[in-house]
């Protein structure tokens, strides 16, 4: 005898199942839900690194004076334009796997396969740029001295550019005058076997001290901004004082602890969301490796449909539609 | 699932006749935006100075970067991600869902952070002494 219901009287209708309300596959649905949570995710980032923002709306760094490097251009200055590069790159590998993905609806494997390939090379490009870009934000480039309530002092003077006065920075390295200095660093062997200390920066606050005294041009510039968005520079007098009364410790580069382009939240941030895009990058990259090696098995030749490069390319186009505002919010804003 | 794509964009402003055309219109279009945003970046010292007054609590430059930013995104989620042929329950889903939370989210880190702002710059709380 047969006790289960077979028929229920709603078949057709809407409740009756077998609808599909969102008319798309499983598997693309559930990348839209990832997709979505981790667009969350990384607002919740975003929005905190706004938080501190305007936490510290007065002395934030700003972001052209930071990112001004180019690969092969030693010693030259182009705010962007390297991470406009690696904009255009990431973008130019959204087109390559989008066009992948239309060949792949188009059954025309070999395409899928090059186009695949491409969007590999560009993604490689992309994280090996933030690799660089990384490696030059934590060497630093002018250096500068940290004060006790943990304020950044950079150094420059005034040059004048056709009868107008600017501010350019000097490098704490053109400054400092060799004294003789009693430290050195402390390691395993030479003193407590079970305390350690990191490289001590290469000079001390006492060496600027006389090198700024022996060259009356110096100028300090704090971390406050003006009403105009430039970082205020102090009188001569108050430069010295500012450096001999609360100078600390020389910074070179940055790190989560010390940064010397300002508050210390903009490198934590910085590191954290670059970091944690260049990861989503770094895996994007490994599964569309991935797909790209069932494309050349023709595994989806097999299965008559190319949904699974789909897949991976909605998840591609996220990383380059998060690229977006990061772009956005530590670049240009 | 069916190829069929629909072929306009801006609003039936440019139409492509095939996908791929569509695809490389697109990088275009979003080329462009990003031009202008790196050249308003640069040269952000010497623009006019309607481009420095505050609008709504940020200045008018940095309202321009996000509609900016928002259209390229508006477009790789159209265009690259196929929303445009998606049925408009998946539109909605995705999109109400991610704009409602970001917005709120947003809205209340901005505006705790300006109190904190307020806080150490009125206040007697220092943190730099």
């Amino acid at each position: 005898m047969n006790t289960t219901v077979v028929s229920t009287g709603t078949e057709g209708k809407t409740w009756g199942g077998g609808n599909k309300p969102l008319n798309a596959s499983y598997g693309k649905l559930m990348m839209w839900f990832f997709i979505v949570s981790d667009a969350l995710t990384f607002s919740g980032f975003l929005a905190s690194y706004g938080f501190s923002r305007f936490k510290f709306i007065d002395s934030w760094p700003i972001a052209d004076e930071v990112f001004t490097h180019v690969p092969f251009l030693h010693g030259q200055e182009h705010p962007m334009i390297y991470v406009a590069f690696m904009t255009f790159i990431l973008i130019v590998s959204s087109v390559t796997m989008v066009l992948a993905v239309d060949a792949g609806h188009k059954m025309q494997q070999t395409k899928v396969a090059w186009y695949m390939f491409f969007t590999i090379l560009f993604g490689g490009v992309f994280v090996g740029s933030q690799a660089w870009e990384w490696a030059t934000f934590i060497k630093g480039d002018y250096g500068a001295v940290q004060t006790k309530g943990g304020n950044i002092l950079q150094f420059g003077h005034y040059v004048d550019h056709d009868g107008k006065q600017k501010f350019e920075r000097i490098a704490i390295r053109d400054i400092a005058v060799a004294t003789e200095i009693d430290r050195t660093q402390h390691t395993r062997d030479n003193g407590l076997w079970f305390v350690s200390e990191g490289t001590l920066p290469s000079y001390t606050v006492d060496q600027l001290v006389t090198g700024m005294e022996a060259n009356p041009d110096i100028l300090i510039r704090s971390q406050k901004l003006d009403e105009h968005g430039n970082k205020i520079v102090y009188s001569r007098e108050e430069s010295l004082k500012q450096l001999k009364d609360h100078g600390k410790l020389v910074v070179e580069g940055a790190n989560l602890e010390v940064n010397e382009y300002g508050t210390n939240l903009f490198a934590d941030f910085f590191f954290f969301i670059t970091g944690f895009h260049g990861f989503h990058v770094f895996s994007g990259v490994v599964i569309n490796f991935i797909i790209f090696i069932n494309v050349i098995l023709g595994t989806y030749e097999k299965r008559k449909n190319y949904e699974m490069v789909e897949k991976v390319g909605l998840y591609w186009h996220f990383v380059d539609l998060v690229w977006v505002f990061v772009f956005t919010f530590f670049y240009l804003v | 699932m069916a190829h069929e794509h629909k072929l306009e964009i801006l609003r039936g402003l440019v139409k492509f006749k095939s996908n791929i055309q569509k695809i490389w219109g697109v990088l275009i279009l979003l080329s462009i935006i990003t031009t202008v945003e790196v050249v308003l970046g640069i040269y952000k010292h010497v623009l006019p100075d309607f481009f420095s007054s505050h609008l709504v609590g940020m200045k008018v430059l940095n309202w321009i970067f996000i509609i900016l930013t928002i259209v390229k995104a508006y477009y790789i989620t159209w265009d690259f991600m196929h929303m445009r042929d998606e049925v408009s329950n998946l539109k909605k889903m995705v999109v109400w869902t991610a704009v409602f939370l970001i917005c709120y989210l947003v809205f209340i880190l901005l505006q705790e952070g300006s109190y904190i702002f307020n806080v150490y710059h009125d206040g007697y709380i220092k943190h730099d002494f």
